[in-house]
């Protein structure tokens, strides 16, 4: 599966691994969160990356004590109506300040790339070549959002308020 | 009343150019049906029995002149010289083609309306007390507030894929108009005993095929935390509502199953992580929205009132219509007019393209060129002098709009039922046109006194069935329409789920069962009682025996 990452379509380098599939010696893998928690000890002193997939219910909080030793984060969306993923994204990155690559994975709509991008993530696991163009285009929609998320952009509200103490 | 300033007028521009590009993709079948619905649904746009339906927001139900004449141009120019005003304060147009709708939408923008989230499983638009502003028992405009929640609930990128529809509103009056306590969250403005003004919030109320009366939260939220508190729930709610079955992914099952206490738990523990935070409403954005709001430049008293009583004693048309529609102003010397959508014999919230006109026209006339629209599918004129209303009345009768029939039993809220929606089991405009012309007797409607019927026509209860004193649900037996009907309901501060007072009737039986339940309250009501008072005390017995004595 193509990944959609910062806009541009890249070599996914991640091996995702079945929980019952052996770890590899070296080599960035993606493990479910059941994975992590029941082998951190050993996946953790590996040398190479390691990623946590999250289920849609499973929670961002579950995963916050490990972020440190944790280079991916991919959220599951099983069915692109299903909003959870947001709240867990918005989660890892404000409350708990994950840095990392933050990727929906599963059901996503190109319609839905400016609300992903706003809580968060920063990569998308994407089945059509032409993903690119639509990001850009998504990107672009809207200058200005009325609320504050995990993008960091300056809520309408700011805006004002920022105009207003400039004129002052 | 609000206006756009820079900020939100490209934020509906730029919504009209996304819609814009997700019509074409569709319609160069880049985009399947499957694919599009979730994204015509974010922007009110139904595919119905046999067409699309557009439903446009009217932001806590408040319009101005300019944008009712846009919407009387949007009736004769995108559909057939009508639309329908609904039960949350927004208007739906039956016929509007596909192709059209970017540039339908356009028009909207020019006038600083749009369709921005008035279906989806999103925040939909927030609804008010009617008679915001004017009220004389009100503590604080709660048009601010909804305003506030208009521009932080717009294309939310964390809550815009919920588990179901989310609907909020707001009231700063001691009466209830605004059905707050049947919503997913209600605020209450209050003042709490340090003098300050903020919010009771209840949760978990609504209708559907689980009636459900909100309970509260939190008693008291300050202003400053308005935003903050909101998120939280909302938070609490996409991460903790059901999915796997739509019929119980309300917020309402949630609290339910989880208890409100536990419920309370989870919001308090999300909100101290988030209070005083970037959410943080500030009080120059407060006091910039309010100043929207404020009062218009009222003339003194004089002998408005005076005018009033000699006039009301000279004509009793005009007599019946002030004592049923003309409400108490905060401001001496007014009047609210309420102008009634439910003629004898008519759609109720159905208005034509030249009504339309002929309120805005009034509205500037009279009423400083503001009008409201009522959950209960009526329109008002908030700001009319006492001594204008006469002239005031014979132009509304002059458009067939002076029904003096408000709260009265021939005001009836109704769903589009059969004859419209795809959901429906059973049509719901007939019985009311059919009610209305039985009880067409003004004398004898104004002798029954305050009456809520409301009529929906299926389970899902967009007619508020479940709050009517009398509701009536249309049901499908055998391909055959039935209607169930319940007594006892009411959507104000004493909020009630209404009780199935027996068997369902046929078509043909519902509206003299209807007129034998009228009958006996007349029968067996005390001295200055109303319907559901009496309701209250002599409970559903007799009712029941004049309805299935018979059988």
């Amino acid at each position: 599966m193509p990944l959609l990452k910062d806009g541009r379509l890249v070599e996914d380098p991640w091996v995702p691994l079945a929980d019952e599939d052996p770890v590899p010696k070296d080599g960035p893998v993606l493990v479910s969160l059941a994975r992590w928690q029941a082998e951190r000890e050993i996946l953790r002193v590996r040398p190479a990356p390691v990623g946590v997939r999250l289920a849609s219910d499973d929670s961002a909080e579950a995963l916050a004590d490990d972020l440190a030793d944790v280079a991916l984060v991919a959220v599951d969306f099983p069915a692109f109506a299903d909003g959870r993923g947001y709240s867990t994204a918005r989660l890892l990155r404000e409350r708990y300040g994950f840095t990392g690559e933050l990727r929906a994975v599963g059901n996503i709509l190109r319609d839905q790339y400016l609300f992903l991008a706003r809580c968060g993530f920063d990569a998308f696991e994407v089945s059509d070549a032409r993903a690119p163009e639509a990001w850009r285009a998504a990107m672009a929609e809207f200058h200005n959002f009325y609320q504050p998320a995990a993008d960091g952009y300056a809520s309408i509200i700011a805006l004002r308020h920022r105009r207003v103490a400039a004129a002052e | 009343m609000y206006r756009y300033d820079e900020f939100d007028r490209t934020f509906v521009d730029q919504r009209v150019a996304q819609f814009r590009d997700q019509v074409r993709r569709r319609l160069e079948g880049e985009l399947s049906e499957d694919e599009f619905r979730p994204l015509r649904l974010m922007n009110g746009l139904y595919l119905q029995l046999h067409a699309y339906m557009l439903r446009v927001a009217v932001p806590y139900g408040t319009l101005s002149a300019a944008q009712m004449r846009k919407l009387a141009h949007i009736a004769r120019r995108y559909d057939r010289g009508y639309g329908h005003f609904t039960t949350r304060q927004n208007i739906q147009y039956n016929w509007p083609k596909l192709s059209e709708t970017p540039d339908l939408l356009d028009e909207l923008a020019e006038v600083e309306m749009h369709a921005i989230q008035t279906s989806g499983n999103c925040i939909r638009n927030v609804t008010a007390d009617q008679f915001a502003g004017v009220a004389a028992d009100e503590i604080e405009d709660p048009r601010i507030y909804a305003e506030i929640i208009r521009q932080w609930s717009s294309l939310h990128p964390e809550f815009s894929f919920l588990p179901r529809k989310f609907k909020v509103a707001v009231t700063g009056a001691t009466r209830d108009r605004a059905a707050v306590k049947v919503h997913d969250i209600g605020l209450f403005i209050r003042r709490n005993a340090a003098g300050e003004v903020g919010f009771e919030v209840v949760v978990g109320g609504g209708q559907g095929r689980t009636p459900m009366i909100a309970k509260t939260v939190r008693s008291f939220v300050e202003k400053r935390h308005l935003l903050s508190y909101l998120e939280a729930i909302m938070r609490v709610y996409n991460q903790f509502g059901r999915r796997d079955n739509k019929f119980k992914a309300r917020i309402k099952i949630l609290v339910h199953e989880i208890g409100i206490e536990e419920f309370t738990r989870r919001v308090e523990a999300e909100w101290a992580e988030i209070r005083d935070g970037v959410l943080d409403l500030p009080a120059d954005e407060v006091a910039r929205i309010h100043a929207y709001f404020a009062p218009p430049a009222y003339e003194p008293e004089g002998e408005a009132a005076a005018t009033l009583a000699r006039q009301r004693l000279s004509d009793p048309a005009f007599n019946a219509w002030v004592r049923s529609n003309a409400v108490a102003h905060k401001q001496p010397g007014y009047a609210i007019a309420n102008i009634s959508l439910k003629p004898e014999g008519g759609v109720p919230g159905d208005a034509t393209a030249e009504q339309m006109d002929a309120v805005a026209d009034l509205a500037e006339q009279y009423s400083f060129s503001e009008i409201r629209v009522t959950h209960e599918q009526n329109l008002v004129l908030p700001d009319v002098r006492q001594d204008a209303l006469y002239e005031l009345w014979q132009a509304l009768d002059a458009q067939g709009l002076a029904t003096p029939n408000l709260n009265l039993v021939t005001d009836i809220i109704a769903c589009p039922g059969l004859d419209y929606c795809s959901l429906a089991n059973a049509r719901s405009i007939p019985i009311a046109q059919r009610l209305s012309r039985r009880f067409a007797d003004l004398k004898r409607q104004h002798d029954i006194g305050e009456l809520r019927i409301k009529i929906s026509g299926c389970i899902n209860a967009c007619g508020h069935h479940h709050v009517g004193h009398i509701g009536i649900l249309g049901v499908d037996r055998k391909g055959e329409e039935y209607y169930q009907i319940t007594l006892g309901g009411s959507a104000d501060e004493d909020a009630a789920i209404g009780k199935i007072i027996g068997p369902a009737f046929s078509s043909a039986e519902v509206v003299d069962a209807l007129e034998a339940i009228v009958e006996t309250y007349l029968r067996v009501r005390r001295e200055g009682e109303r319907f559901i008072d009496t309701y209250g005390r002599v409970g559903a017995e007799p009712f029941k025996e004049v309805l299935y004595a018979a059988a």
